[in-house]
């Protein structure tokens, strides 16, 4: 301790200075939602993993942590879908190409895709805009589809206008061997597809608990009915991963927003294998 | 280690030198009661305090500190503070927990911001002389401290014994004119007061060992003591507000008349708050008084420890005095939660 203290050297990197990047291409998803594309200025790839996060900086606003939704396959350039909800992603949402932002991070933990996920069946569970980090995982599972056995996408939206990456959905199930079911918490009058929360999604699925991992994120209200619903089907907690939300105000474990009882979410987390997590009262 | 004999007319010239050479912030009256401030002249230095209200903690992690300058286009400047300056008549308990900050802002990813202020300090600490009404430093081993400071005072009859260390030290005591070094019987007596500091700083006592708080926290999660404390919880913050090992904080922009030009700041924050642990969209991942609550001497007691290896309850007793309350303190949920163990946690 006292080396660093005492140390001349002041050559440290500031870690609360964001990195420039340029808005590349701006997409509308749904009322709330927009994708962006985003390049750093620095044109060094991010260098991120699926299921990690960014702190998204606009000076004279702030910050907020955004979960990236594209894969490190993908190229140099990243993207996040921000749904407008406070200040700074309202903000946000009136930047056009060529604007720029501020990037910290890559912040957290991420799914375990290059080690519990390969080798074996995969089912993502994602509710609302929990679809957001986990396409990034779908992304580089559908980039490496030899490494992975069957995949299971269930999604759940609350109305069919709030359904997230809706033309891409082909192109995750063509390398073939995918099972992609979705249902809506509400009906419209167009909708032809399953109404009802996504637990019920879970029973229409034949999977074995033995050669399966499962990948959760959705509202903090989703966790445990899915967990039930996922444990009475025989998957153990080694087996579970979730990412939870939580507020990660400054990403390097300083400035005790986000905690799970003693756990920095921004450090140990936002992903979290279910077993490590089930005696932290706060968790789920 | 050299340890000088100052008599008062040498201390009120050594401090008076030290005024001359860089910014000290010392213990000044301030009512009926002491705090922390820029001293101008000697004689406003007052080593017989009890307790400030602010710990000194606020010259190191401020109130409000500066982190980033920006410009348009999102470009972003560090700004570092790094004037030297003095610390002087920090109390053991007070020291302990700056010691405890230094170790939480340099794991794992090194906050530069706070270790250059840090860098920057000369932190003389001051054998307390006076306990104040709430203070429990002789419960949790922070009465006495016998290295990694600057400087230490300690009042023995006629005058103060200091004792430097290293070379901030040895700066300190370049300042001294005609330094005297302190003899065996003056050495004895500061002994003495360490020994009497350690036995008188217990205005409460703590029943718990300090090494089975964590034990015992782990077996407390749902200890009914939490609820009935926080329903008269007024979510204030004021024990955060006051304490010297807290450190949480937010971050904040504020931009100038012309709306692109500004800096990004830190402020201090506090889990007692309501909004805390909100996030955007208002969903609150802590949600009731008792959770906050609970976090806090959760905190104290077993996170922080787990971090670290030490109590992150130094016993200077001011969320104690600033709990309008009168749940805050420290020693009294403990002990309860040893003396009455809860029916469901003791099955276990």
């Amino acid at each position: 301790m006292r080396t660093m203290l005492q140390s001349e050297e002041q050559t440290l990197e500031d870690i609360y200075r964001p990195r420039p990047a340029t808005v590349v291409r701006v997409e509308d998803m749904t009322r709330t939602e927009k994708l962006f594309e985003l390049e750093l200025d620095s044109g060094e790839p991010l260098g991120h993993m699926p299921g990690q996060f960014v702190e998204v900086s606009l000076a004279g606003i702030g910050e907020a942590p955004i979960s990236i939704s594209s894969s490190p396959t993908r190229g140099r350039r990243f993207e996040l879908v921000v749904r407008r909800v406070g200040s700074l992603t309202r903000a946000l949402h009136h930047l056009k190409p060529g604007d720029k932002v501020g990037i910290r991070g890559p912040f957290g933990t991420w799914f375990p895709v290059d080690t519990d996920l390969r080798g074996r069946d995969v089912i993502f569970i994602c509710g609302g805009i929990g679809l957001v980090p986990v396409r990034s995982a779908i992304q580089y599972v559908v980039d490496n589809r030899t490494d992975y056995g069957h995949v299971f996408i269930l999604f759940g939206a609350r109305t069919p206008a709030d359904r997230l990456f809706t033309d891409e959905y082909e192109q995750w199930c063509s390398p073939g061997e995918v099972t992609f079911l979705e249902t809506v918490d509400k009906r419209d009058a167009r909708w032809t597809g399953a109404e009802g929360v996504i637990t019920t999604l879970i029973p229409c699925i034949r999977f074995d608990p033995a050669r399966t991992v499962a990948v959760i994120c959705g509202p903090p209200v989703m966790y445990r009915f899915v967990i039930v619903g996922l444990k009475e089907r025989g998957m153990a907690e080694e087996n579970i991963f979730v990412s939870l939300e939580r507020r990660m105000k400054c990403g390097v474990g300083k400035c005790g927003h986000c905690q799970i009882n003693h756990i920095y979410v921004c450090q140990k987390g936002p992903v979290f294998r279910l077993s490590e997590i089930t005696d932290l009262e706060e968790a789920l | 280690m050299s340890v000088y004999k100052l008599n008062m007319e040498q201390l009120r010239n050594w401090v008076g030198r030290l005024i001359a050479e860089r910014p000290v912030y010392g213990v000044r009256q301030k009512d009926e009661r002491f705090v922390f401030g820029r001293l101008k002249k000697p004689e406003e230095l007052r080593l017989d305090y009890d307790v400030t209200i602010l710990p000194p903690k606020k010259y190191i992690l401020p109130t409000r500190e500066n982190l980033l300058a920006y410009q348009p286009g999102e470009h972003y400047e560090s700004l570092w503070a790094d004037e030297p300056f003095v610390l002087l008549g920090v109390h053991p308990y007070d020291f302990v927990a700056i010691r405890q900050l230094d170790l939480l802002f340099e794991r794992e990813k090194p906050d530069e911001h706070y270790l250059r202020r840090r860098r920057a300090a000369t932190i003389i600490v001051a054998d307390v002389e006076r306990a104040s009404d709430n203070v429990f430093a002789g419960c949790v081993g922070t009465a006495v401290v016998k290295d990694a400071f600057d400087g230490l005072l300690t009042r023995v009859e006629d005058g103060y014994l200091l004792e430097v260390r290293g070379e901030k030290g040895e700066w300190l005591a370049s300042l001294l004119e005609s330094p005297s070094p302190a003899n065996a019987a003056e050495l004895s007596r500061r002994n003495d007061v360490w020994e009497n500091n350690r036995r008188r700083l217990r205005k409460h006592e703590l029943k718990v060992p300090p090494e089975q708080l964590g034990d015992l926290l782990r077996r407390s999660v749902d200890h009914p003591l939490w609820e009935e404390k926080a329903r008269l919880c007024y979510s204030c913050g004021s024990c955060n507000l006051v304490c010297p090992t807290c450190y949480c904080f937010d971050v904040r922009d504020e931009s100038d008349w012309s709306l692109d030009k500004g800096v990004r700041y830190r402020v201090w924050d506090g889990c007692l708050l309501e909004d805390f642990a909100m996030v955007a969209g208002g969903h609150n991942f802590r949600p009731t008084r008792a959770a906050r609550y609970r976090h806090r001497y959760y905190r104290k007691g077993l996170y922080v420890p787990e971090m670290i290896g030490e109590l992150a309850c130094v016993g200077c007793g001011r969320c104690i005095t600033a709990c309008t309350a009168g749940i805050a303190n420290p020693v009294e949920v403990y002990n309860r939660l040893q003396e009455e163990p809860h029916e469901d946690d003791a099955a276990e």
